[in-house]
């Protein structure tokens, strides 16, 4: 069943003259995780937003857990849980207040909200900071408590609006591991991202946007071959190189490539690990010693780059350069 | 029965912010305490009022409606903060009444003038004040001052929805209020203004309000005639009017731009 989907969404701003979607068609699995991938102003927010009832769209239609956004966003907003792209909690109140509040407001009760809140606090790890002003958080904790107030009452589907932005690497690390956690009890989840490397991790089903529409859609795996297999590498010392070229050429069965500043050697192959084991067997035998060696199948970087004849990031550039 | 529950909760919030923050309350209080002070001994002197006990009887309505006059700006700026950190989005997307953000807001800055209110009473009291109409129509003059800023607040909600950031909407209710206050019978007699401006500040709804906590207070009201108008002669009626008025455009028009507030 389709817990999510969007049709044919449009949505411009600015008396149309900024088309932030453009005929947007999205599903989500019961159960399952999209990440809704695009660089800067692809629209993702915008979807996140009709989807989660702020935004009307111009035409279009979409429907969450089976009910109208549009004409039924009161019941709509009974089974989603949201976190935005910027933490929305209150600064000066505690971290326990805050969710005690937003527990109330989900009409708990006093009683069963300071429960709840004392059980998300422990979840995410925040009860030592329980009882300090949110000004006083660091960006991951502030995420996790906006995370944790989009879970009080368990949502049939969770909408993360670049849940990771901003937060270092530890903090991402934090993040996705909550996130993994959440999906294993079985939400449906639609997340954005900007990182590739996220989408990758997180998420079952990846749909790519850009200016406002769909561009690509399957899977982390599906998406890769769609821009090209596995590649074999290997670095090894400069007096190997001939040699290991050599050896690899012959596994792969195609003239292996080299970056000879990095002494990087490398081949297309198609049979995986095999080929892998075949090249390190053939070093051994050579008396190589290989210095680095791997499988590396192309990043959704690459991906980004095969679908729409520019990088992301490139992208983004030329966005501020315009502004 | 859900409706008012959030409201109620988020009424709450509202106080347990102003909790958090005494500095909040403090300088909401200050600021008018000091204007009484100001008032009171740097032009008190040199104004003759003809009333027993002097100019201080006649500036302290004119303080307190000033004093509500500027719940607009905490409204407008509280919910413009509120929108530029998220806020707003967070609650729109709760399965709560939608309007309950908004009235609760407009709720807690009523609740914070009732404080603001009792110290500027006590501050008076202690310069000189000294109503003489009797503990009912004392207590009817607050509770006018409440309703005028009540009424005001609703202004604020679209001020602050309206608005692109909160330093413009520091700035706009400055500039709606400010003039509203000087153009007005509360700290001098309209009397002394050019002609233009007596009629301005005569229909004006901070002077009519004056007036009529003037007459509450149990005051002769002698800044305000010029030329025995209908809002001079009936400051209480005319009061009353306009801040139905104001409710009644402004409630519906501010609740609309909350629901639409992204589009
Ligand atoms: N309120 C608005 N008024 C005018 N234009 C807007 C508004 N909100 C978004 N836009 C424009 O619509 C487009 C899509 O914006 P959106 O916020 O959905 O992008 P995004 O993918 O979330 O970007 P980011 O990664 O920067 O968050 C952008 O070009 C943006 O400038
Ligand atoms: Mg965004």
């Amino acid at each position: 069943m389709k817990t999510v989907i969007a049709e044919n969404l449009v949505k411009t701003y600015d008396k149309g003259k900024v088309r932030a979607l453009d005929g947007l068609n999205l599903d989500v699995e019961e159960g399952t995780v999209l990440s809704v991938l695009g660089p800067n102003g692809a629209g993702k927010t915008t979807v996140v937003r009709i989807l989660t009832t702020l935004l009307r769209p111009d035409s279009g239609n979409a429907q969450v857990a089976g009910i109208d956004v549009v004409n039924n966003p009161e019941k709509v907003r009974e089974v989603i849980g949201l976190s935005g792209q910027y933490a929305a909690v209150d600064e000066i109140l505690t971290g326990y207040d805050n969710l005690v509040m937003f527990g109330e407001l989900y009409h708990l009760g006093k009683k069963q909200a300071v429960v709840r809140a004392n059980e998300l606090l422990e979840r995410f790890s925040l009860t030592e900071a329980a009882k300090r002003p949110i000004k006083t958080y660091s960006g991951g904790m502030r995420r996790r408590l906006d995370l944790a107030a989009s879970l009080i009452v368990k949502p049939k589907v969770l909408f993360l609006d670049e849940p990771t932005t901003g937060l270092d690497p530890r903090g991402r690390q934090e993040m996705w591991g909550v996130i993994q956690e959440l999906v294993k009890g079985g939400v449906t989840l639609l997340l954005t991202t900007q990182y590739l490397e996220e989408a990758d991790q997180l998420a079952d089903d990846i749909a790519v946007i850009d200016t406002g529409k769909v561009i690509a859609r399957g899977t982390s795996d599906a998406l890769k071959k769609q821009v090209g297999g596995e590649r074999l590498e290997v670095v090894v010392e400069q007096q190997h190189v001939a040699k290991t070229m050599e050896i690899v050429s012959a596994v792969s069965g195609h003239k292996a490539g080299l970056d000879e500043g990095l002494r990087l050697i490398t081949a297309p192959v198609s049979t995986g690990s095999v080929a892998l084991f075949e090249v390190l067997k053939s070093l051994d035998s050579a008396g190589i010693h290989a210095l680095d060696v791997g499988l590396k199948r192309p990043s959704l970087d690459d991906v980004f780059l095969a679908l729409t004849g520019h990088t992301a990031e490139v992208k983004i550039e030329e966005k501020e350069v315009k502004k | 029965m859900r409706a008012l529950n959030d409201i109620y909760i988020i009424t709450r919030r509202q106080l347990l912010l102003l909790s958090r923050v005494p500095e909040v309350l403090i300088f909401s209080t200050i600021q008018p305490v000091m204007f009484v002070l100001l008032f009171r001994y740097v032009f008190g002197g040199s104004i003759d009022t003809g009333q027993p006990g002097g100019y201080v009887q006649l500036l302290m309505p004119g303080i307190f409606v000033q004093t509500v006059a500027f719940t607009l700006a905490g409204t407008a700026s509280g919910l413009a903060e509120d929108m530029k950190k998220g806020l707003i989005d967070r609650f729109r997307s709760l399965p709560i009444s939608q309007s309950a953000l908004v009235i609760g807001r407009t709720l807690g800055d009523s609740l914070l003038n009732i404080v603001v209110l009792a110290v500027m009473g006590i501050a008076g009291y202690v310069v000189g004040w000294r109503p003489s109409s009797g503990i009912g129509n004392i207590a009817l003059g607050f509770l006018f001052l409440l309703f005028f800023g009540y009424a005001l607040s609703w202004v604020g909600v679209l001020v602050g929805l309206s608005a692109s950031d909160a330093r413009v909407v520091q700035n706009v209710s400055f500039i709606v209020t400010f003039p509203l206050t000087f153009l007005s019978n509360a700290f001098a007699p309209t009397t002394g203004m050019p002609r233009a401006l007596q009629y301005f500040a005569e229909w004006n709804p901070v002077s009519t309000m004056v007036a009529a906590c003037r007459e509450l207070f149990g005051l002769e009201n002698q800044f305000g005639a010029t030329a025995g108008s209908f809002p001079s002669e009936h400051p209480l009626v005319t009061s009353l009017f306009y801040m139905v008025v104001i409710m009644v455009i402004f409630v519906p028009l501010s609740l609309r731009k909350y629901r639409n507030y992204a589009e």
